[in-house]
């Protein structure tokens, strides 16, 4: 039993990293029709930046939970930039275009980004500094890292955050209106080009925290770690219903927990025949 | 579409080189050797480092005033990235082999040197790995693959002797990365600690980019071994480890020559402490050669990795049996390759009938205030 607790915590954890890049994914989605491949590789951006950053304050005393605080600012902030200017220089010139463009441009975007951070900060797997301490919580047998704590916590604010900025307040308003047509919402007076572009600012957020995280959980950072948890958060929201927001939350839940269940178990229980290696 | 650009860079990049040596003077002849590691991707780091043991050995060869046949010689190494991917080895060996190389260091990994060795052999190239240690590589009855480091049947049989002898571990989980060497490695040793009594509670696997452990750990904690042996490289290793003692378990964790870097280290942090893990060969500053190699290796390049000793001694190997041969010519040169007999930096260098290295030693490590320390 405790086993099979400490695999559902971690599913959960996996699965809130998930939520979160997979939430990037689901917004623009929603309100472009976009399928933005960068988002996994704006993931990347983010936990790189805060590398740089918290390596840089590490020598200068500060407490490491303000550095850790400061880095995730400066991820933030970064990835802000860099979704937007995404936006504009890649995806707007392109607005009218066929679908089939933007996609193949997004895939540019994230070679681009991939190749970018490769000559920046290198090609090995970057050492995390631990931003928490590694203790661990007993839980009936099974045990929390603090980090682990942080991760659910901070997805599940985010994502609540996120439910209530787009159902109750005016700006998201405005996101639904243009999800649901863009040319009547411009005729009621909204800027659709400025809500694009705040989308993309706020997906890009929320990717830097999740890159932050799933770096501070495993220890490593590298170039190309985008590519694959991007892929698994897309996953994620196309299973929950892809452009919607609670469905981009569950998807990602779900599928952290049956990542960690099935290499927890179904090499048990198919003897060996399906392996634990996904 | 990341690959094909950047493989069509290096590409560029060794027509360039190539078309340096052809308009170099008629006199002196132009030796190419290629090596071929992996310089990008999680394992780059032990990639360069193999690159720049055979371009130190180049680079000396060459300043020493090399004579082959009569006529004055330069080596010129064209590395190339087979990004620890099978099928990138055989298109970069054909590759090398299309573009008539003398000779080939490489490749890093098992898995990509067994696949590779198939196409050298169809051309007659000599292929010297420097750290392929998967039995099957020179199992396949090929002429021109050789080896100058320890053998997985060799490092298996020493490590499950320290995991059941020095360590009395009665009940051990196995990890892999599916890789020939990982997969390999880990059969070897579990069927020699099999033998000598230990039960295998798990067997688990892995990928060779995973940085996710904690679902295969937790169901190994269920298991409660008294040790952990990861058959793969420190790219895994160094975050598998520290997810170890993140999930509050306390067995043994043993690894194998993939493991045991410093990279190990920098990513396992201060989790890495007391972990064991083995190397083929002698520890670095026993080596006959070694604390020169340190030396010279350090002030040119910056920390050892792992393998350029051996991929200096590989390269060594290669030009000497040029010498003796009179020839650059792999069909001349292999006969003398086959009988060589020389001390290297990584100690005496004398193949068998298949191509290992005969009376290959092995070393155990365990890590102690951050450093590896070489077991008596």
């Amino acid at each position: 039993m405790d086993i099979f607790l400490q695999q559902l915590i971690n599913g959960i954890v996996l699965g809130s990293i998930y939520s979160l890049v997979a939430l990037g994914y689901t917004l623009v989605y929603g309100i472009m029709g976009l399928i933005n491949f960068a988002h996994g590789d704006i993931v990347m951006v983010g936990a790189m930046v805060a590398f740089t950053v918290i390596h840089l304050l590490s020598g200068s005393g500060l407490p490491m939970f303000l550095i850790a605080g400061i880095g995730i600012l400066a991820a933030i902030l970064v990835c802000m930039a860099v979704g937007y200017l995404i936006e504009k220089v890649a995806y707007r010139p392109l607005r009218g275009a066929p679908r089939l463009a933007p996609l193949i441009t997004a895939i540019g975007v994230s070679m681009l980004l991939q190749n970018l951070a490769m000559m920046i900060w290198g090609r090995g797997y970057l050492s995390f500094p631990a931003l928490l301490p590694a203790i661990s919580i007993p839980v009936a047998g099974a045990g929390i890292s603090a980090v682990q704590i942080l991760i659910v916590c901070a997805s599940a604010a985010m994502m609540s955050g996120l439910s209530f900025l787009v159902k109750k307040t005016k700006l998201g308003n405005a996101m639904r209106a243009t999800a649901q047509n863009r040319e009547v919402a411009t005729l009621m007076g909204v800027n659709a080009n400025a809500i694009i572009s705040i989308t993309f600012i706020i997906g890009s957020a929320l990717a830097a925290v999740a890159g932050v995280m799933v770096s501070a959980y495993y220890g490593v950072a590298h170039y190309d770690m985008g590519f694959i948890l991007g892929l698994k958060a897309f996953t994620a929201a196309v299973l929950g219903g892809i452009g919607n927001i609670e469905g981009a939350m569950l998807g990602g839940l779900l599928l952290g927990i049956i990542e960690s269940m099935g290499a927890g178990y179904l090499g048990a229980i198919t003897g060996g025949v399906m392996g634990s290696n996904y | 579409m990341a690959i094909t650009r950047r493989s069509l860079i290096a590409f560029a990049a060794t027509l360039a080189l190539a078309g340096c040596a052809k308009h170099e003077s008629s006199q002196e002849i132009t030796i190419r050797i290629g090596s071929i590691a992996p310089l990008t991707g999680p394992q780059s780091h032990l990639g360069k480092d193999n690159d720049n043991g055979a371009r130190l050995a180049a680079d000396e060869i060459n300043a020493s005033g090399l004579v082959i046949g009569g006529s004055k010689a330069k080596i010129v190494i064209l590395s190339e990235d087979d990004q620890a991917d099978p099928k990138t080895a055989t298109i970069v060996a054909q590759k090398l082999v299309d573009e008539g190389v003398n000779g080939v260091i490489g490749d890093l990994n098992s898995g990509t040197s067994i696949p590779a060795s198939k196409i050298y052999s169809d051309a007659g190239i000599a292929e010297v790995s420097p750290s392929a240690t998967a039995i099957a590589y020179t199992n396949q009855g090929y002429k021109t693959a050789f080896r100058v480091i320890t053998n997985d049947r060799q490092q298996g049989h020493a490590l499950a002797e320290f995991a059941a002898g020095t360590l009395k571990a009665g009940s051990i989980a196995i990890i892999d990365d599916r890789t020939a060497y990982g997969q390999g490695l880990a059969d070897e040793f579990e069927k020699d600690v099999k033998a000598s009594g230990a039960r295998i509670v798990a067997r688990e696997y892995t990928s060779d980019h995973a940085t996710d452990f904690t679902a295969i750990l937790t169901s190994i904690k269920g298991k409660k071994p008294d040790l952990i042996f990861f058959g793969g490289m420190d790219a895994q290793a160094g975050p598998m480890m520290k997810q170890l003692r993140n999930l509050g378990m306390k067995p043994e964790f043993l690894g194998a020559d993939g493991s045991r870097s410093p990279e190990f280290i920098r990513l396992a942090g201060k989790s890495a402490e007391g972990a064991y893990a083995s190397s083929p060969g002698l520890p670095l500053e026993k080596m006959p050669g070694g604390k020169a190699f340190i030396e010279k290796f350090e002030a040119k390049y910056g920390k050892i990795q792992l393998y350029s000793p051996y991929c200096y001694d590989a390269t060594v190997a290669l030009v000497d049996a040029m010498k003796k041969a009179n020839s650059p010519d792999p069909k001349k040169y292999l006969p003398f390759l086959a009988q060589t007999n020389l001390t290297g930096v990584t100690g005496p260098i004398v193949f068998d009938s298949r191509g290992d290295i005969k009376e290959g030693a092995v070393t155990l490590y365990q890590v102690r205030n951050g450093n590896w320390v070489a077991l008596p």
